[in-house]
């Protein structure tokens, strides 16, 4: 796949210093730097990253959008969840020079202290985190939860799979937001916070 | 203010991204990248480490190892606590654990220091090292003492005589598995040169320790080494101390005079920081028919690095639990080549409790007895070790409370008898104690003259709400509305405190902040009654009431804004401090613990033995709380650590390299949303005046007290089945379920 991102890109530079025959099979072409557009939060954001850059660490490293958290790097915590195009992906478990063309949103866009979104203000109320550490990962992970809820698609907890109409029971929410893990164990904080949410309660 | 349920006020920070860890801050220069190599056997040497691939790879800057990495102080036993001790990191070619770093790579980028780094090629002379806890048993030797001078053993009367004469007996043997403290954020560090000077943002729970660990290793002045640790994604005992990240980091921004970065990746806390060490427990009960014991053994076997001496007090809390004339606990160490043991949220308590709170329900079975009533029986008048008189004990209050809340009068004696559906339904039952400690913590309290108080201490808020706890008590102390009060932590300039761990953050924190709000108060006092301008000139202080943010005597009043406006335009300051608690009488004259009591409903599938918590309750007595919203949260979270500790939690050693094998979050089980039910907290009113002037003790680690065992004695009330080595997995269960009906 590395191959074939860059000669889909525009190979801007190669950092290789070393004898081709020391390099290791396989990474012979890596040490690739790519010009990339990402649109993040509405913005046009240019950089210029290394092809192996996950979406995580172009976020992190790259954009100062520090606010999505890396807890384990192999998508196994959810600390790193964002929105593309809507969806709640792990951008720890994709690379940034696959998301050009994509609409790609981090908590730093749903909301800001004196103007928080109807989640974030309700996990300030049902004080749904502790250390904060996995928070933007679960709270935007919730986002992703209640549209796919809204939508229909059904969960390992869904009773009728055919119904288009889920009831966001707490077994619903707890499945749903299972790829989040929460070391702190705020779970039953976090699951009321989304209760009052997806109930329409306070915004 | 103080005991409301005021929201955290780093919240709305925290849950829109806006909250800085350790490796998100931007000092200087684009920092460069450094990433550990960890070594690949658990104990021999080093003999060589050809580093030409790695130098020449893209983007590398520096490749430390032995052979290069500056001489460095060794761990100074003389320090008495080891998080201020020097950690020094590839000082030598010997490995002592699986592992331990034996490289670090700078480079331009993260993903060019990942790829280099396993570039590095290390050829060890592998000796045949100890892994096996189990089967070194006969090595077991007997540690001088416990963490603050404890006695490692303790003995009471004649227990062997004593279990003679009961009535009824449990004698078994319990294990308990390395378990990993493996907060969500990893140890993560970026340190910036500053001239001479170096400025660590690193993840801490102690910043003060931190500075000293940093400096004893490094060898520098501590004044030239900086702290700044505004956020802590989670510590649970595992950053007490700095550890390899923080050191390496340090050393690359020397030599290379640029900022560094380095954190460890997931599966390299597995194999260096904070595991609890595993456990073998044997517990000896002698009761009299109606339940009163005449005897308690509890005699406690754990790992320790051969290298590094770690002991968890897991026999402590035993000595203040139960009355029994009779009574024994010791502790023993098998050295071993694994990782060395540090502290795991509730150290000693959680592996002990684990199992003395199981062999009361094993007691409690053969004594046909229930064992919430078992439990009060045996309820002590004194301290039956120590002798002297408990500060503020209600752990019958939390039983009987619970016992009322959780619907305890609708379990069945009897195991295995409740069905619903396919689900064997099981009731458990167990107590919490928890030592309360108190150690030196200082907190400067600043009102300037736009009536706002700063509160300063390099205290951390490692998810523990200090932030907003020390804004409730120098809001209350100066009667202030809390949106009058910012607190200001986790920096080595502030004034120093024993940071967060061993539940006395809160204690200590807010009692020094008190201090430093009362001295305030009458610095204010006295520049406005010997102020001729001021409204209170030549009033009785003695009737001042603070409030709104003035402060009124008789019906004069005046804003506090005011008197620093004009006495002192560069703003009033007092300090308040706490001492250790050898130092303060109340330790040696009374037993200051918190308490509680567990409730939880497991079932346990008929035929897979599949099990379930469905809902849990605990009962809290924790002398006066500070903030009831952040306190329940942390008693909940502690209740799920018990809960995981029973049920998922498990190192497990590769016996031919002395690694944990299972070292991800996938394979290390932890509670995901799905695991987890309906928890609830609750805590009786309270205020314990030995332990400080506010009346408050930790509850950080109470949560996780005995809330295993609750849950075990549970899973045997719904089967039938008891099991001795946690945790209580399926294949343990399976074989001793009930045949059931078709
Ligand atoms: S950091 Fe992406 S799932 Fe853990
Ligand atoms: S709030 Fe700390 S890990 Fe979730």
């Amino acid at each position: 796949m590395l191959r074939w991102i860059a000669a889909r890109r525009r190979t801007v530079l190669t950092t290789s210093k070393a004898d081709e025959t020391d390099i290791e099979p396989g990474l012979r072409d890596i040490p690739e730097l790519s010009m990339i557009t990402l649109r993040i939060n509405g913005t046009k954001r240019d950089l210029e990253v290394d092809t192996r850059t996950t979406l995580l660490d172009a976020l992190r490293e790259h954009l100062g959008l520090t606010g999505t958290k890396k807890g384990c790097d192999h998508g196994q915590c959810g600390a790193c969840t964002v929105l593309v195009n809507g969806r709640r992906i792990n951008s720890c478990l994709t690379l940034a020079v696959m998301h050009e063309d994509d609409e790609i949103v981090t908590i730093e866009d749903l909301g800001e202290p004196g103007h928080l979104h109807p989640l974030q203000a309700a996990f300030v109320e049902c004080d749904g985190f502790q250390c904060g550490y996995c928070t933007s990962g679960q709270i935007c992970s919730a986002v992703g939860m209640l549209a796919e809820a809204a939508a229909g698609w059904p969960s390992h907890a869904t009773a009728d799979v055919s119904s288009s109409q889920i009831a966001l029971t707490d077994e619903e929410i707890r499945e749903r937001m299972s790829g989040n893990v929460c070391r702190c164990a705020a779970y039953p904080n976090i699951v009321a916070a989304i209760r009052v949410v997806a109930e329409g309660g306070p915004t | 203010m103080i005991g409301q349920a005021l929201n955290r006020v780093d919240g709305p920070l925290k849950v829109t991204g806006g909250a800085t860890y350790a490796y998100e801050f931007r000092d200087g220069d684009q920092p460069l990248y450094g990433f550990v190599v960890g070594a690949t056997i658990g104990r021999g040497r080093i003999t060589g480490i050809d580093t030409t691939r790695v130098e020449s790879s893209p983007g590398v800057h520096l490749v430390l190892t032995h052979q290069n990495a500056p001489a460095q102080g060794a761990r100074d036993l003389s320090v008495p606590f080891e998080y201020w001790r020097a950690y020094p990191t590839l000082s030598s070619p010997d490995v002592h654990h699986h592992g331990e770093p034996v490289a670090l790579v700078v480079a331009a980028t993260f993903e060019q220091a990942r790829t280099a780094a396993n570039l590095v090629d290390v050829e060890y002379a592998a000796e045949q090292g100890s892994y096996d806890f189990a089967a070194c048993q006969d090595q077991a030797y007997a540690p001088e003492s416990l963490i603050f001078g404890i006695p490692a053993d303790t003995a009471v009367g004649d227990v062997d005589a004593g279990l003679r004469t009961a009535e009824v007996q449990v004698d078994e043997w319990y294990t308990t598995p390395y378990e990993f403290s493996q907060p969500m954020e990893p140890p993560a560090c970026l340190v910036v040169p500053d001239g001479d000077d170096l400025v660590v943002y690193t993840s801490c729970q102690i910043v003060d320790a931190a500075r000293a660990s940093i400096a004893a290793t490094l060898e520098l002045d501590p004044e030239r080494v900086h702290v700044v640790t505004q956020y802590v994604g989670g510590g649970f005992g595992s950053k007490l101390r700095i550890h390899g990240e923080t050191i390496l980091a340090a050393m690359a921004a020397r030599a290379l005079q640029r900022p560094v970065k380095v954190a460890l990746t997931r599966q390299q806390m597995f194999s260096s920081v904070s595991v609890r060490p595993t456990s073998s427990q044997r517990v000896r009960l002698g009761a009299e028919r109606d339940g009163r014991l005449v005897a308690i053994a509890h005699e406690v076997t754990m790992h320790t690095n051969r290298h590094v001496e770690f002991i968890e007090p897991t026999a402590t809390a035993t000595r203040s639990l139960y009355a029994a004339p009779n009574r024994l606990t010791s502790t023993r160490l098998v050295p071993l080549d694994v990782l060395r043991g540090e502290d795991v949220r509730a150290p000693g308590e959680a592996p002990g409790l684990l199992v003395v709170e199981s062999a009361v329900d094993e007691l409690a079975h053969a004594l046909g007895m229930d064992p919430v009533e078992l439990r009060i029986r045996n309820e002590p008048t004194v301290d039956p070790e120590r002798g002297v008189p408990y500060s503020d004990r209600h752990l019958v209050e939390c039983l009987r409370d619970g016992a009322d809340r959780f619907g305890w009068e609708r379990r069945l004696p009897e195991p295995a008898r409740r069905r619903d559906g396919r689900w064997l339904v099981g009731y458990g039952v167990a107590a919490a104690i928890r030592v309360h400690l108190q150690g030196p913590t200082k907190a400067a309290v600043r009102l300037g003259p736009d009536g706002i108080a700063v509160v300063e201490s390099d205290m951390t808020d490692i998810g523990t709400g200090t932030y907003t706890i020390l804004t409730q008590v120098a809001a209350e102390g100066l009667g202030l509305p809390p949106d009058r009060v910012r607190v200001e932590l986790g920096r080595s300039e502030f004034p120093p405190s024993v940071g967060s761990g061993g539940s006395w953050g809160a204690g200590n924190s807010s009692t020094a902040v008190h201090h430093a709000c009362t001295a305030l108060r009458e610095k204010l006092l006295a520049a406005a009654s010997s102020d001729v301008r001021s409204p209170l000139h030549g009033l009785d202080t003695a009737g001042a009431v603070f409030s709104g943010g003035s402060v009124s005597i008789d019906g004069a009043s005046e804003a506090l804004g005011e008197i620093v406006t004009r006495n002192c335009p560069e703003g009033l300051e007092a300090e308040g401090e706490t001492v250790l608690l050898t130092e303060e009488p109340n330790y040696g004259a009374y037993a200051i613990h918190t308490y509680g009591a567990h409730f939880a409903e497991v079932g346990v599938d008929a035929d897979t033995a599949e099990i379930r918590l469905r809902r849990m309750l605990g009962v809290f007595s924790v002398g006066r709380v500070l903030n009831a919203k952040t306190a329940r949260s942390q008693l909940i979270g502690g209740m799920i650590w018990g809960v995981s500790q029973a049920l998922a939690e498990e190192g497990v050693v590769d016996m031919r390299s002395g690694g944990f094998v299972n070292r991800d979050l996938a394979q290390y089980l932890v509670p995901v949303h799905a695991d987890i039910p309906e928890i609830d907290a609750v805590m009786l009113d309270g205020f314990d005046d030995k332990a400080n002037v506010l009346g408050v003790k930790g509850l950080g680690e109470l949560g996780i007290c005995g809330a295993g065992a609750a849950v075990a004695n549970a899973v045997f009330n719904a089967t039938g089945v008891r099991v001795r080595d946690f945790p209580i997995t399926i294949e343990k269960v399976l074989p001793g379920l009930p045949l059931t009906e078709v």
